[in-house]
């Protein structure tokens, strides 16, 4: 696999210079592989925000660098804000950035500062609204007068419009119900499947990183502790939970099947694993 | 970023200065401009600068904090000096193409240049050892008079004493909303002025949104935790005057005292 | 046990926003009462009525029909109303649009200024409100310098200050982290278990509902399900209709017995998952061995 973005030993540190000096990445290092779907997980302060914000230049490394296809995105600093087009960026509570008249006009707000017009412009709208499940009827009506949900896929829709290389996502379902998260998830899921571009899902839950990434990167005090499959990663469940990191229901309870003598595979994550699991058990006989 | 601008210059410490009411240091504070405006003379004014640095001594502020105060005023205190200096009429001692330097015209703009820069570092000392939100409480308390009057003086205290709690959290949300806006390619720093204001939309009005979103919510929650206005109110820090507080008032109602006497008889 | 919240038939809608559209009915004839000490966990999907439901509590909403009593004082009786709220606590969900005050220790002691209480007396609350929920030692910082858990805490003081009978949390977890949530749910567990308070949870994050007493589950502004956390996720299926999912555990237990195992769906904690999947799957496996 080739990367498309690779972080080479990143730091960045607040306040330099006053008594207040903090680096919340040091010496991080991370390849994310193009077409992949990325699951980035730490808890509040572990470098996740600060470094998203690398990705796409809105922050400049105080040490070390990004490359976005071999090529360091502040060669040349007047072209930063191309690079914001290729890595695009969804905030946490995105819908509290929506500005226009419209839900169309919001859309098309990014795609218009890369000086699109006309016809490929609509066809990004209408694209973007499709990915993120807004309906056609929407398009016209005022962001303000949307639900929180609708609001949410709307700010979603607006960076899929500039239709970025690499889609960096930070907790999008959070504060979501149930039903609102997975449908959520689903069309992120479906857009990554359809389009085959990068996605990267920053989440501080383990069961939603769980369920939707190829790929997992745990971030803990300023940098990765380690990385890989789902599987790989939550076979070191015990590393997780001593780093102050929750991990999956289904996880603990193998865990806690595994303590009690049970041969579990440690690296079971999901509910119909760990029932197949347990039923291959059953075959090799235990009765129930 | 805007998160690094030092708002509200308090100095949190506890020193004498610290310690006093806050309606005192607003009293002194007025006082000491009554003084300022009062002084006349080479006298008087080594008075007041005495004062000044005994004050700041008590205060443990550093002189270079309350220097770089001035730092935004320099120019308008310069600028009052050299129109004093030129423009006051008197005894010519100097003169070169079309500008006379008089004699009185040097003494009025060194005791300009005093006068502002005194009655600056004065207000800094009381914003610099008081707490916003003591010196809303100590304004709301010397204005209580005025709600006889019908001005509403609990509510413009409470009110600013909002203001002054949101201020971080508003300058943390434009942070952010502007930071989202230049991941969808907004740009804020180039073009004329006409493109750089209207690039603001797309920050102000999410700005004004959240604000009014905030402002329903905090009221609510305002009202569920018994807000009821001013009435019958009580307080966790009431103010009372001690000792300290009478000594200090005294002694710049002294000083008052003492310009108008420099006054009269030199 | 004396009731403490009860509502009779209670509707509420709120007003069309623009003129050809019709008022949307939130809450659709609920009955209810809330026990004096009970911790009752109220589930429902955005737009469930829940939310709306919490409101009418300490009357933030008046009912648009039908009855609120609170400790037996009618909500719509206007000179109650401070005697009400003061019973009746409230946190919401943003941590940022409850604290009104600079200061931490001010902020908590707001409620108590309100209600005139005399000075000491205030301190006494505040010291007293802030250790209950662990944050004495921040007593004298900045508020918006805390972390969104904490923040919950120090408004979680603000209202125990008031010293209610009933605290309502209106998705009051819902923009935490993981830590976050965990400091608050094991604060108001506390509240309930050692000083006596009501507690009504408003949440649609099933994990919090597993040491409640009771689980309420609102669906279209109705009751649509109401008993005990174990009774309610049993109904796995019903849940899902409603487009609520159920804990991980609970829906590894459902599948299991789909596959014919003898397990019994009140398994919600994951010990109590792990017990009895062992009790059932192990102690064959050991008998082989």
């Amino acid at each position: 696999m080739n990367e498309i973005i690779r972080i080479e030993n990143l730091t960045h540190t607040y306040g330099e210079g006053t008594p207040f000096r903090r680096s919340a990445v040091e010496n991080l290092s991370l390849d994310i592989y193009r077409g992949e779907f990325l699951g980035l997980i730490g808890h509040t302060g572990s470098g996740k925000s600060t470094l998203i914000q690398h990705l796409n230049g809105l922050l400049k490394p105080t040490g070390g660098r990004v490359l976005l296809d071999g090529e360091d995105i502040w060669a040349d600093p007047k072209k930063i804000r191309s690079v914001r087009f290729r890595v695009g960026l969804v905030f946490q509570y995105p819908e509290y950035q929506l500005f226009e008249e419209t839900v169309y006009r919001d859309i098309a707000f990014g795609p218009t500062n890369m000086g699109l017009t006309g016809a490929e412009l609509d066809r990004r709208v209408h694209d973007a609204a499709r990915f993120a499940g807004l309906d056609e009827g929407l398009l016209q009506k005022s962001p303000f007068a949307l639900s929180g949900g609708q609001k949410r896929r709307v700010a979603i829709a607006g960076v899929i419009a500039m239709e970025p290389e690499v889609l960096v996502l930070d907790e999008p379902s959070a504060g979501l119900d149930p039903r609102g998260r997975e449908e959520l998830l689903a069309h992120i899921r479906a857009y990554h499947k359809e389009r085959g571009n990068t996605v990267v899902l920053v989440s501080h839950s383990m069961d939603e990183i769980a369920q939707n990434v190829d790929r997992i990167a745990v971030l803990s005090d300023a940098h990765v502790l380690m990385s890989g499959t789902p599987r790989e990663v939550f076979a070191r469940a015990d590393e997780l939970v001593a780093a102050g990191l929750d991990v999956p229901q289904v996880t603990r309870v193998a865990m806690a099947l595994r303590a009690k003598g049970l041969p579990i595979d440690p690296a079971v994550y999901t509910v119909a694993e760990l029932k197949a699991a347990l039923l291959a058990l059953r075959k090799g006989g235990a009765v129930c | 970023m805007l998160k690094d601008i030092t708002l509200g210059q308090y100095f949190p410490g506890d020193t004498l200065a610290h310690r006093l009411d806050p309606r005192t240091k607003l009293l002194t504070t007025v006082l000491y401009i009554i003084a300022i405006f009062l002084a006349k003379g080479p006298i008087a004014y080594g008075v007041l600068i005495l004062t000044l640095i005994v004050s700041v001594r008590i205060s443990k502020v550093g002189a270079r904090a309350l220097f770089r105060g001035l730092k935004p005023v320099l120019f308008i205190i310069a600028f009052t000096a050299v129109l004093n200096l030129f423009y006051t009429p008197g005894t010519v001692i100097a003169q070169f193409w079309i500008f006379h330097v008089t004699r009185e015209g040097v003494i009025t703009a060194i005791a300009m240049m005093l006068r502002i820069s005194l009655l600056i570092m004065g207000t800094f000392l009381l914003t610099y050892t008081t707490s916003p939100i003591r010196l809303t409480d100590g304004l709301e308390d010397l204005l209580g008079p005025l709600k006889k009057l019908g001005v509403p003086v609990h509510e413009l205290a409470m009110m600013m004493s909002i203001a002054l709690r949101f201020i971080p959290t508003l300058i943390e949300e434009t942070d952010k909303i502007m930071s989202a806006q230049r991941a969808r390619g907004a740009d804020f720093e180039s073009g004329n002025l006409l493109q750089r204001a209207k690039a603001l939309i797309p920050l102000l009005v999410p700005l004004f949104v959240s604000a009014f979103r905030r402002a329903d919510e905090l009221a609510t929650a305002m009202e569920c935790r018994c807000y009821h206005g001013g009435e019958g109110r009580t307080k966790l820090h009431v103010l009372r005057y001690e000792t300290r507080d009478y000594l200090t008032l005294a002694f710049y109602a002294a000083l008052c005292a003492a310009m108008i006497a420099l006054k009269k008889f030199f | 046990m004396s009731t403490m919240l009860r509502t009779e038939n209670l509707t509420y809608s709120y007003p069309a926003s623009e003129e050809n559209e019709q008022p949307t009915l939130a809450l659709d004839g609920v009955t209810l009462a809330i026990e004096r000490g009970s911790f009752t966990v109220i589930l429902g999907h955005n737009g469930s009525g829940k939310s709306t439901l919490a409101k009418t509590f300490n009357a933030v909403l008046l009912p648009s029909g039908g009855r609120v009593y609170v400790d037996g004082m009618d909500t719509t009786d206007e000179k109650l109303l401070l005697e009400i709220r003061r019973r009746v606590g409230m946190v919401f969900q943003n941590p940022d649009n409850q604290i009104v005050a600079n200061v931490v220790e001010e902020d908590v002691a707001f409620a108590p200024e309100n209600l005139g209480v005399p000075t000491e007396e205030i301190r006494r609350r505040v010291d007293d409100a802030l250790r209950t929920v662990g944050m004495e030692k921040f007593a004298k910082h900045a508020p918006h310098l805390l972390s969104g858990g904490q923040k919950q805490r120090i408004a979680i003081a603000g209202v125990l200050a008031m010293r209610p009978q009933c605290i309502v949390l209106d998705e009051a977890t819902a923009m935490l982290d993981p830590i976050g949530r965990s400091e608050v749910i094991s604060t108001i567990e506390r509240l309930n278990r050692d000083e006596g308070i009501t507690v009504v949870l408003i949440t649609h994050h099933m994990n919090e509902a597993e040491h409640a007493d009771r689980v309420i589950v609102m669906n279209e502004g109705r009751v649509a399900m109401d008993g005990a956390p174990r009774e309610v996720f049993a109904q796995v299926e019903r849940l899902r209709a409603i487009g609520l999912t159920v804990p991980d555990t609970v829906e590894l237990l459902y599948e299991l017995r789909g596959a014919g195992c003898d397990l019994p769906l009140t398994a919600i904690t994951v010990d109590e998952c792990a017990d009895a999947i062992a009790r059932c799957f192990g102690k064959s496996a050991k008998e082989d061995n």
